[in-house]
C-alpha cells in the first residue's frame, strides 16, 4: 500500500464550501441526463419483458411487429453470440433473457419504432410461447435441496455438498479459536436475522441513445457511473474493438452503486446496429424496479460471546445472500465487513451466495456491508443492554484501532474509528432526555473504500485559466472537489479551473464511479497532475530567466527562484507563464495515470432517537447524528450531503423500503408508491460531525466517504425500535403491520 | 383517442352515451393521466369537463355548499368558509396525493375514480354528502355513499357524470374529522382510514354521529352500528373502546403490499376512535 502519500500542510481552498459547478444547470433544467440525448432521424425503443419469474422460452414470433407500419428492428437473445466468460455472458443474458426468462421483468425483446406508440404497439405483436417453470425467490428456500435450480452449472468448487444448485459460492474469513472464545464469555446471544432486497432508487431511470454507422463504428450516450466500464461490457458483447465505440456519460440522476453495469445500452446499439438509425432507449420505473439491481436479500445468523465487563470474547456470523438470477458478487464484501469494527481475538464469518428468480443484483452503496453489520450490531447491542453497559463504552473497548488485525485479514493502519466513538460520546445527543415510547440506538459502520485505474489531463490555458480532464461521472460533487484540489496545489482560484468528465476516446481507462473513490483516487491523480504541469512551468520560467530548472520552486501560484543563489527574479505567476507559452516551447499541460492503493477504510457511528406508536407501529425518527470520519473533507457540504444520505437511505431500508414478490413470484410493488422511501416530511435534519483522520494513502489525507454512510442506520434504528418498544425486532424493514404484530396489536 | 372539451353538461353526457368504446371523464387528470401513461387504459374517448359552467365553482346553497365536480383540492383548501364548516371533508380532500396534485385533482374524481382508499370520500359518505348526476335523461342526486360499487366501480350509468356534490347545512355544535393511515408522512395512499361527524346538544353530549371508514372494504363503508354507540355519550374511554371494536367488526380487507388484514382492521378502528376525539373537540365538545 502507497502508505507515504500524505503530507500535512495547511489549506488554502480545501475544505471551504464553493459554490457547485453544475448548480446553475440543474435547478434550471439545462443539465443533459440520460434522456435528454437526441440524434437526427432517431428512433424509439422499447422492450418487451417476461411476466413470468421463471419460464422456458419456446419460441419468439416477432414477424406481426415487424410487419407493423414504423417499426424498423426487432431484437431477440438470437442477434447476439454467446460470450465465452461466464462475467460477460452474464451480463448480456440479464439484457436480454437466451432460452429462459429467469425473473420477471427480464427482457425478452426489443422494437425500435418511428415514435414511442408504434414501439408500444410493436410489443404487443411480439408472440412470445412460455413454458412456465417452478420458481424460488426467497434465500433459504432457495438453498435447499429439492428447490426450483435457477441456473444449473454454477457452483463454484468451494461449496459444500448437500445445497441446491443455487448456492453458487461460499466464503469464510477469521482468526483465532472460537470455541476458547466462546468458552470465555459470561454471556453469549445467538440471534437470526432477515433483511428484504431493497432499490438503490435513483430518481434519474436508465436511458441511453445509440448509434452504430454502417462502417462499424459507434457513439453511446447514457446515463452511467461509468462510462469506460460500458464500452468494455458493450464492445465486448458486441464484438466491437474499444476504439471503434464511444462512449460519453451524461448528468446523472442519482446511482449509489446501480448504475455501475448495463441494462440497456447493448440492446440500443444492437437495434441501432440492426436498424440503421439512432436509437434512444429510456427504462420506466417499473422497468427500473423490475430489471435492474436492486441489492440483496439477506438472512443471517449471529453468535456474539461478552465478558460481564463488556469485552467480546468471540464472534461468529453465518450470511446467507440472494443475488437474484446470476452469481452474486456481493457477498463477499458483506462477510468480510461484519466484524471490521472490533478488534477480535476469535471470530468466523460464513458467506452464502444464493440464486433465486429475482434481477440480478447490482452494487448498492457499500454491498453487502448494512446488512450484515445490521445484524451484527443488533447482537451488540443486545449484549449491552443484558449486562447494562453503556453501548458507546462497549464499543470502544472492542474498537478496531491501528494495529488491529482485521477480522477479514489485513492488519489497520491510522484508522479513525475511535476518535469517532469519542465524538459520538461528547455529543449533546447521545445524553439528551427521552420521552416516553422512545428509544435512542447506535450503530458502527465500517466501508474498505477503493482507488483503482485513474487517468486525469490538465490543462494550462493561455489566459492563466485550467481545464481538467476526468474520466468519472460526477454523482456526488467530485467536479468541485477535483477543481478545489488542484486550485490548492496550482495556488489559483477555484473559480478559474474547469472540471470536466471526458469520453472514452478523450482519456485512458478510468474505473467506475464506484467504491467511494473518485475524491480520493482521481483527487490523487488531478494532485499528481497539477504536480506535473507545475514543473513543467518551473522549467518555462528557468528557461525565461536563463537558470536551471532546479533553482525554480512553485509558491502560491507562481514560479519563484528556490533561493538567494539561484538568482534575483520576480515571481512568474500561472497566468504570466501561460501566456508567454508559445514562445517557451508551446502549450503546458500535466497528466496523470496510476492504478491508486491506499484508498484508506472508512468508519461512521450513528447516533438515532424514534417515537413508536404503539396503536398503529408507525416510527417516526426523531433526531439523527452521523459521525464519521472523512480523512480530510474537501467539500464539506458534499461530504456532509454523503453522510445525510447515505443516513436517509438506510433509514428507508430500515422502516419502510422492500421488494415484495407474491406467491407467482411476481414483483408487488414496482413503484415509487408502494416501494416507500422516505420524503423529506419523514426525516428530521440529519446533523452531521465529520472527523479528519489523516489516511496516510492521500496526499491531503483524503478518504472516501460515499459509503459508509449507509451502514449504520439498519442497526441504529432497529436498536432505537426495539429499545423504544421493549422488543427486539430482528427483521426488516420494520414496518408499521411487523411492529404492531410484534406488540401483539394485530 | 379522440378529446373533447365539453361546454355543457349536456354535450358531455351525450358524447359518453354515444360512444361505444372505453371512455375516461377529464377534470384534474392525476388519475387518468396516470392511467394513459402507465398504459393501463386506452380510451377511444376522452371528455374533459372543466369549461361546462359552474364545474370550477363552489357556491353556497341553503346554509350548505356546492361543490363542482372540477374544482381542485388547493381552491377547497382555501375556502375558509367551507373549510370551518366541514373540516374533515375539507383536510381529506387536502391529503389527495401531494402539493403539486393538489393544483388539480378534484373531491369528485376521487369519489370517481371509486378506489376504496380515495381520501375525500370517507369523510363525504360521513357528511351525508349528495351527489348531483347529469346524465342523457337530464339531472339527478344521489346519496355519495350510493356511488362506488367496487373497486374501480361506480354506480353511475352510460353517459353520467357528476356535475356537483352539495354538503348540506350543520348546526353550531356539529364537526367533523378525517385520519388515514399511510407509512408516511405525505406523498402515500391511505391503508386504513376513518372519518367521524358528529352533532352534540348543548350539554356537548353526542347527538348524532357518522362514521365512514376506508380502505377496509371493497367500498368506502358507513358504519352506524360503531355511530349509534358514541349518540348519548360524551366519548368516554369505554364508549370509545366499544366503538373501536365495532369498527373492526365490519372490517373485510384484503392482504396486500399495503398492509395486512390484521393491521388494517386494528388501525380502522385506532382511527375511528382518534378521529371521533378530533371531531368532538372541534365541535366545542370537552370530555
Amino acid at each position: 500500500m502507497s502508505l507515504d502519500e500524505y503530507r500535512k500542510r495547511e489549506f488554502k481552498q480545501v475544505g471551504t464550501r464553493v459554490r457547485r459547478p453544475d448548480g446553475v444547470d440543474k435547478v434550471t433544467g439545462r443539465a443533459m441526463y440520460g434522456a435528454d440525448a437526441t440524434a437526427p432521424g432517431m428512433l424509439w425503443g422499447r422492450i418487451l419483458r417476461s411476466p413470468h419469474a421463471h419460464a422456458r422460452i419456446r419460441s419468439i414470433d416477432v414477424s406481426a411487429a415487424l410487419a407493423l407500419k414504423g417499426v424498423k428492428a426487432v431484437v431477440t437473445a438470437e442477434d447476439f453470440g454467446v460470450p465465452e466468460d461466464d462475467f460477460t455472458r452474464d451480463v448480456q443474458d440479464n439484457c436480454m433473457a437466451r432460452g429462459r426468462a429467469l425473473y420477471d421483468g427480464h427482457a425478452v425483446a426489443a422494437v425500435a419504432a418511428v415514435d414511442q406508440a408504434t414501439a408500444r404497439a410493436a410489443l404487443k405483436l411480439i408472440k412470445v410461447d412460455y413454458e412456465i417453470l417452478p420458481h424460488v425467490t426467497d434465500v433459504d428456500a432457495a438453498m435447499q435441496p429439492g428447490a426450483p435450480v435457477v441456473q444449473e452449472g454454477r457452483v463454484q468448487e468451494n461449496v459444500p455438498k448437500g445445497f441446491s444448485d443455487n448456492v453458487t459460492a461460499h466464503f469464510e474469513f477469521g482468526h483465532g479459536d472460537l470455541d476458547a472464545g466462546f468458552a470465555k464469555a459470561d454471556k453469549i446471544v445467538e440471534r437470526s436475522f432477515k433483511t428484504a432486497a431493497t432499490h438503490q432508487g435513483y430518481i434519474e431511470p436508465h436511458a441511453c441513445l445509440a448509434s452504430v454507422t454502417s462502417d462499424g463504428k459507434a457513439d453511446l450516450w447514457c446515463c452511467t457511473q461509468g462510462h469506460f466500464y460500458v464500452r468494455t461490457l458493450c464492445a465486448g458483447i458486441l464484438g466491437m474493438e474499444a476504439s471503434q465505440l464511444r462512449v460519453t456519460a451524461s448528468e446523472i440522476g442519482g446511482g449509489f452503486g446501480g448504475k455501475t453495469t448495463v441494462f440497456i445500452e447493448p440492446v440500443a446499439l444492437m437495434l441501432s446496429k440492426k436498424a440503421g438509425r439512432p436509437v434512444k432507449l429510456v427504462m420506466s420505473r417499473d422497468e427500473v424496479f423490475r430489471a435492474t439491481g436492486p441489492t440483496v436479500s439477506s438472512s443471517s445468523d449471529i453468535k456474539i460471546g461478552m465478558t460481564k465487563d463488556g469485552r467480546i470474547t468471540a464472534a461468529e456470523a453465518t450470511l446467507r445472500y440472494q443475488g437474484g438470477a446470476f452469481p452474486c458478487g456481493t457477498t463477499e464484501f458483506g462477510t468480510q465487513a461484519a466484524f471490521a469494527a472490533y478488534d477480535l481475538d476469535a471470530v468466523r464469518t460464513y458467506g452464502w451466495s444464493v440464486m433465486t428468480n429475482r434481477p440480478k443484483e447490482a452494487a448498492y452503496r457499500a454491498p453487502g456491508a448494512p446488512v450484515a453489520i445490521y445484524a451484527v450490531e443488533s447482537v451488540v447491542d443486545e449484549l449491552c443492554q443484558h449486562f447494562g453497559l453503556d453501548p458507546l463504552d462497549v464499543r470502544l473497548k472492542n474498537a478496531a484501532r491501528k494495529g488491529t488485525k482485521s477480522s477479514y485479514g489485513p492488519t489497520f493502519p491510522d484508522i479513525g474509528l475511535v476518535a469517532t466513538l469519542e465524538a459520538a460520546r461528547a455529543h449533546p445527543h447521545y445524553k439528551a432526555p427521552l420521552g416516553p415510547n422512545q428509544g435512542r440506538g447506535l450503530s458502527c459502520g465500517f466501508w474498505f473504500n477503493f482507488g483503482g485505474n485513474t487517468c486525469v489531463s490538465l490543462n494550462v490555458n493561455t489566459d492563466g485559466t485550467v481545464g481538467i480532464t476526468e474520466g468519472n461521472p460526477d454523482i456526488g460533487g467530485s467536479r468541485a472537489s477535483i477543481s478545489l484540489m488542484a486550485a490548492e496545489e496550482l495556488g489559483i482560484p477555484y473559480d478559474n479551473i474547469r472540471t470536466i468528465v471526458a469520453d472514452t476516446s478523450s482519456l485512458g481507462y478510468n474505473d467506475v464511479t464506484d467504491g467511494s473513490r473518485v475524491t480520493f483516487a482521481v483527487g490523487l491523480a488531478t494532485i499528481k497532475a497539477a504536480r506535473d504541469a507545475v514543473r513543467k512551468m518551473c522549467a518555462r520560467a528557468a528557461k525565461i530567466w536563463g537558470i536551471d530548472e532546479e533553482a525554480v520552486q512553485w509558491k502560491d501560484g507562481a514560479a519563484v527562484p528556490a533561493g538567494p543563489n539561484a538568482g534575483k527574479f520576480p515571481p512568474m505567476t500561472l497566468a504570466e507563464i501561460a501566456a508567454v507559452s508559445a514562445e517557451t516551447g508551446g502549450p503546458i499541460a500535466g497528466h496523470y495515470e496510476v492504478n491508486a492503493d491506499g484508498a484508506g477504510v472508512s468508519f461512521g457511528v450513528h447516533l438515532c432517537d424514534v417515537e413508536v406508536d404503539r396503536e398503529t407501529g408507525a416510527t417516526k425518527v426523531l433526531r439523527y447524528t452521523v459521525f464519521q470520519d472523512a480523512g480530510k473533507a474537501v467539500h464539506p457540504d458534499y461530504v456532509e450531503g454523503q453522510m445525510q444520505g447515505g443516513a436517509v437511505q438506510g433509514i428507508g431500508w430500515a422502516l419502510n423500503e422492500e421488494y415484495i414478490y407474491g406467491e407467482d413470484g411476481r414483483l408487488q410493488n414496482p413503484t415509487f408508491l408502494d416501494y416507500r422511501v422516505p420524503v423529506a416530511s419523514d426525516l428530521p435534519m440529519i446533523e452531521t460531525v465529520i472527523l479528519e483522520i489523516p489516511n496516510p494513502g492521500h496526499p491531503y489525507g483524503v478518504r472516501g466517504v460515499g459509503e459508509t454512510g449507509i451502514v449504520p442506520p439498519l442497526a441504529a434504528l432497529s436498536n432505537a425500535v426495539s429499545h423504544a418498544i421493549g422488543l427486539r425486532m430482528s427483521e426488516l424493514p420494520m414496518s408499521p403491520p411487523r411492529i404492531l404484530k410484534a406488540l401483539g396489536g394485530s | 383517442m379522440r378529446y373533447l372539451a365539453a361546454t355543457t353538461a349536456a354535450e358531455a353526457a351525450a358524447a359518453l352515451a354515444a360512444e361505444t368504446g372505453l371512455t375516461r371523464v377529464l377534470a384534474g387528470g392525476t388519475d387518468v393521466l396516470v392511467q394513459l401513461r402507465s398504459g393501463l387504459v386506452e380510451p377511444e374517448l376522452v371528455v374533459d369537463i372543466k369549461k361546462i359552467p359552474g364545474m370550477r365553482e363552489i357556491t353556497a346553497e341553503a346554509g350548505g355548499f356546492r361543490i363542482g365536480a372540477a374544482v381542485s383540492g388547493a381552491e377547497i383548501g382555501e375556502h375558509e368558509a367551507l373549510c370551518a364548516l366541514w373540516p374533515g371533508v375539507t383536510e381529506g380532500v387536502q391529503l389527495i396525493g401531494s402539493t403539486q396534485v393538489q393544483g388539480r385533482c378534484t373531491m369528485t374524481g376521487n369519489l370517481c375514480n371509486a378506489s376504496p382508499a380515495g381520501d375525500a370520500v370517507p369523510s363525504l359518505v360521513a357528511a351525508n354528502a349528495v351527489a348531483r348526476i347529469a346524465g342523457p335523461q337530464g339531472e339527478r342526486d344521489c346519496p355519495v355513499a350510493e356511488i362506488p360499487s367496487g373497486p374501480g366501480k361506480t354506480t353511475l350509468k352510460k353517459g353520467e357524470i357528476i356535475s356537483s356534490i352539495f354538503l348540506p347545512a350543520r348546526p353550531g355544535r356539529a364537526s367533523d374529522a378525517y385520519l388515514r393511515f399511510i407509512p408516511r408522512t405525505e406523498m402515500d395512499i391511505a391503508v386504513a382510514s376513518a372519518a367521524v361527524s358528529l352533532e352534540l346538544d348543548s350539554g356537548g353530549t353526542v347527538k348524532t354521529a357518522r362514521i365512514a371508514l376506508g380502505a377496509v372494504a371493497p367500498t368506502v363503508i358507513a358504519v352506524d352500528a360503531a355511530a349509534a354507540l358514541l349518540v348519548g355519550t360524551r366519548l368516554d374511554d369505554g364508549t370509545l373502546a366499544k366503538m373501536a371494536q365495532a369498527c373492526e367488526a365490519v372490517c373485510k380487507p384484503i392482504d396486500d403490499k399495503r398492509g395486512t388484514v390484521a393491521f388494517r382492521t386494528k388501525t380502522a378502528g385506532t382511527l375511528a376512535r382518534r378521529a371521533a376525539l378530533i371531531a368532538y373537540a372541534r365541535a366545542g365538545g370537552s370530555r
